[in-house]
């Protein structure tokens, strides 16, 4: 995966082209292996076991809450679109074990994975998908608009790339204000075709702003397969950060570890006064664009190859093999993980609709 | 348009009114806010170092006053640094940024539109947004198509922006201070023509309210709401008409939104007829908005259908002919004022 995705199977094809089937990199960018051999996770991480955990315990709050939406949605309970992020849980989980409480994030339309792993409450996050007045925007925004100013989390967005804007402008802010804080602006591999990624990345560049892109490379944006879609050289996706003279790493986003360790590094830069980062994520989403993609763009055996990848169990079965739990602890995280979303969804259930007659509040302050 | 319209500066300062242009007064208006709040900055192409501040001179002399990280020249970014302005505004800046020309807010129009109008109601009142977005709009100088719209209706249309247009000098400092301690993001639309326009404007710190019409001038016979330079206009249309008996009461909503609508209304009641002068294109202008307004809540003092007295439904010419033929001027108003009247008897009307 160090070698970029030069577009081997792509050409000018037309849409009827041959679906490809895109195989997972045998050799993956991941650097844990090589890195654990002599080491302990918790001297490679230095994150404590109880972190640790909960960097796993908080992957299966995710996959769970995801594989909930997607039964909810299928059902015809959860309305409009909504965009799961099964497979991701590494890439984000990864990122935000290196934020503080009141560092910031901005996250995308698939964004429920960004707001939960950042400490987002996942009643609200629940009773918001069922449009609920307990939801986090008493369902006025639904799947796609969820925010939480407490924590940091400057919002989900409908639009792609909408965040990058509001990211680097916290990341200004931080930096004006000498609070110490800095930002994750989460991003995809197709939003980096928006106007303003090239925009507010090149502003923080020039303004050294302390703030990370950290490009949530899933192969598609919706159907636009990312060999299609962007144009880069030999240096692959470097060449979006070398465009701007920013620092940029990948990692094996399928690796929860590798992406903390890839993370942190740029969080270290952004800490230290160093400007932004660009961080590019390998990794997969196992479902579709949204609930419902027909799917006609990928080759039906890609989502099992990649599977066999799923970060989940990959990181369980470390946990176990360096004696930080044991299977059966995994068993029951995984198991706790399922009730906490039955939970959230008998709370979303319960809660009352919003009253419409209130729509106009909030509107100005 | 040289004439001289006061807000009610004249009564609020001293023995000898100071006497200042519009640009002057938006320049002191932001020195006093940056000075009274650290966290005012305000970001925008060539505001800092260019002519030493600013296209136009709003920003002058500010980067000397308060360094480049409060007054930003920018990358020509419009949507990132609008983006970037609302991120800063959630996290505890209050940044103003500037577009040298409306025009050029359409590349903003993401940030603008779907990102800052909803934020805080997204948020369900959770979060502040104290933006202030400040261009220039409007015909008369030369500049073309893509340098003279009138843009003010796009923003009207997106419910959670407030969208302000101040016609005199006073105003502008007023609500300019006004604009940049609201917590909500503010569409600040000044207007190319108005930057040379002298009025008096007191040195202290006073504020214009939103949502309060200024009557530039009383009158008995037909009510002209204008929408930003055309106040000037209706101001000298009403010293034309005057002459002939014709008393045209000028009316500057100062704010779309908010919008006072029952000063419109009060003034109705007294004249019984409404023109609407704008120099956007007539099609999907305030206009039809400040008259439907006027139909719910004065409709039964009407006398005459309400007329608009606004653009055509056509680009902005250059050349200077063209240009004018395309937005109203003095003569259009006093025309349809005319018309509003004829036949009436004004020694008894109203």
């Amino acid at each position: 995966m160090a070698k970029p995705k030069v577009p081997a199977t792509a050409t000018v094809a037309p849409k009827s082209a041959k679906i490809v089937l895109r195989k997972p990199p045998e050799c993956t960018c991941s650097q844990t292996g090589r890195r654990l051999k002599d080491a302990r996770l918790e001297e490679l991480t230095g994150l404590s076991q109880d972190r640790l955990v909960g960097m796993y315990r908080r992957m299966c709050l995710i996959r769970e809450f995801e594989e909930e939406c997607a039964t909810l949605y299928r059902s015809g309970r959860v309305r409009g679109v909504t965009h799961t992020s099964q497979g991701q849980e590494a890439t984000v989980v990864g990122t935000t074990w290196n934020l503080h409480d009141d560092d910031y994030i901005t996250s995308t339309h698939r964004g429920h994975a960004h707001i939960l792993a950042k400490g987002g409450d996942e009643k609200a996050c629940m009773a918001e998908l069922l449009g609920k007045a307990t939801g986090y925007c008493k369902g006025r925004g639904g799947s796609m608009h969820i925010a939480d100013m407490s924590k940091g989390i400057l919002g989900a967005n409908g639009i792609v790339a909408g965040g990058a804007g509001i990211a680097v402008g916290s990341a200004l802010a931080s930096q004006m204000l000498g609070n110490g804080r800095i930002t994750v602006c989460f991003i995809g591999d197709g939003a980096l075709n928006e106007g303003i990624a090239h925009e507010v990345a090149n502003m923080a560049a020039i303004w050294k702003l302390p703030v990370i892109f950290l490009v949530e490379n899933n192969l598609y944006g919706m159907s636009g397969c990312v060999d299609d879609m962007l144009a880069v050289g030999e240096r692959g996706f470097f060449a979006r950060s070398d465009a701007y003279g920013i620092p940029g790493s990948e990692c094996d986003g399928m690796d929860v570890v590798d992406v903390f360790m890839a993370v942190g590094e740029a969080a270290e830069r952004a800490r230290g006064g160093g400007g932004p980062s660009f961080v590019f994520c390998h990794t997969y989403r196992f479902l579709g664009h949204h609930v419902g993609d027909p799917l006609t763009y990928r080759h039906k055996q890609e989502p099992g190859l990649w599977k066999k990848l799923d970060p989940i169990p990959k990181f369980g079965e470390l946990l176990v093999q360096q004696a930080i739990a044991t299977e059966k602890d995994v068993r029951t995280w995984g198991e706790e993980a399922r009730k906490a979303i039955e939970e959230a969804v008998r709370f979303a259930e319960e809660s009352p609709e919003p009253e419409p007659s209130l729509i106009m509040e909030d509107v100005f302050a | 348009m040289s004439a001289t319209v006061d807000g009610d500066g004249a009564a609020k300062s001293g023995d000898e009114p100071r006497v200042m242009t519009y640009v002057q007064a938006l320049n002191e208006g932001l020195r006093q806010e940056m000075t009274r709040d650290e966290t005012v900055m305000i970001m925008g192409e060539d505001i800092a170092v260019w002519g030493g501040g600013g296209v136009f001179g709003v920003t002058r002399g500010l980067l000397d006053e308060f360094g480049p990280e409060r007054v930003r020249d920018t990358p020509i970014s419009e949507n990132g640094f609008t983006g970037m302005a609302l991120g800063a505004a959630l996290t505890g800046l209050r940044p103003l940024v500037e577009y040298m020309y409306v025009d050029f807010s359409m590349f903003a129009m993401d940030q603008i539109c779907n990102q800052a109008a909803k934020m805080r109601w997204m948020l369900t009142g959770k979060a502040d947004v104290p933006l202030v977005i400040r261009t220039q709009e409007g015909a008369g100088r030369g500049n073309g198509p893509h340098h003279s719209q009138s843009l003010e209706a796009l923003f009207a249309h997106i419910p959670g922006l407030k969208v302000v247009l101040p016609s005199t000098p006073y105003d502008a400092k007023g609500l300019l201070k006004t604009a940049i301690r609201d917590d909500n993001p503010v569409i600040f639309l000044e207007h190319k023509l108005l930057y040379g326009v002298k009025g008096v404007v007191p040195e202290d710190d006073y504020t214009v309210p939103f949502g309060e019409a200024n009557v530039l001038r009383e009158g008995r016979h037909v009510t002209c709401v204008g929408i930003s330079v055309m106040n000037q206009a209706a101001v000298e249309a009403a010293d034309i008409l005057a002459r002939e008996g014709i008393d045209l009461e000028v009316i500057d909503p100062r704010t779309l939104v908010p919008y006072d609508r029952e000063a419109v209304a009060t003034s109705l009641k007294k004249t019984g007829r409404l023109l609407v002068a704008h120099q956007a294109p007539e099609r999907g202008g305030i206009a039809g908005e400040v008259i439907s307004c006027a139909l719910e809540d004065a409709f039964d003092y009407l006398d005459a259908p309400p007329m608009r007295v606004c653009g055509k439904n056509v680009p902005i010419p250059y050349n200077m002919a063209l240009e004018a033929s395309a937005v109203p001027q003095v003569e259009d108003i006093v025309s349809a004022a005319r018309g509003l009247v004829r036949g009436v008897d004004l020694t008894v009307a109203a």
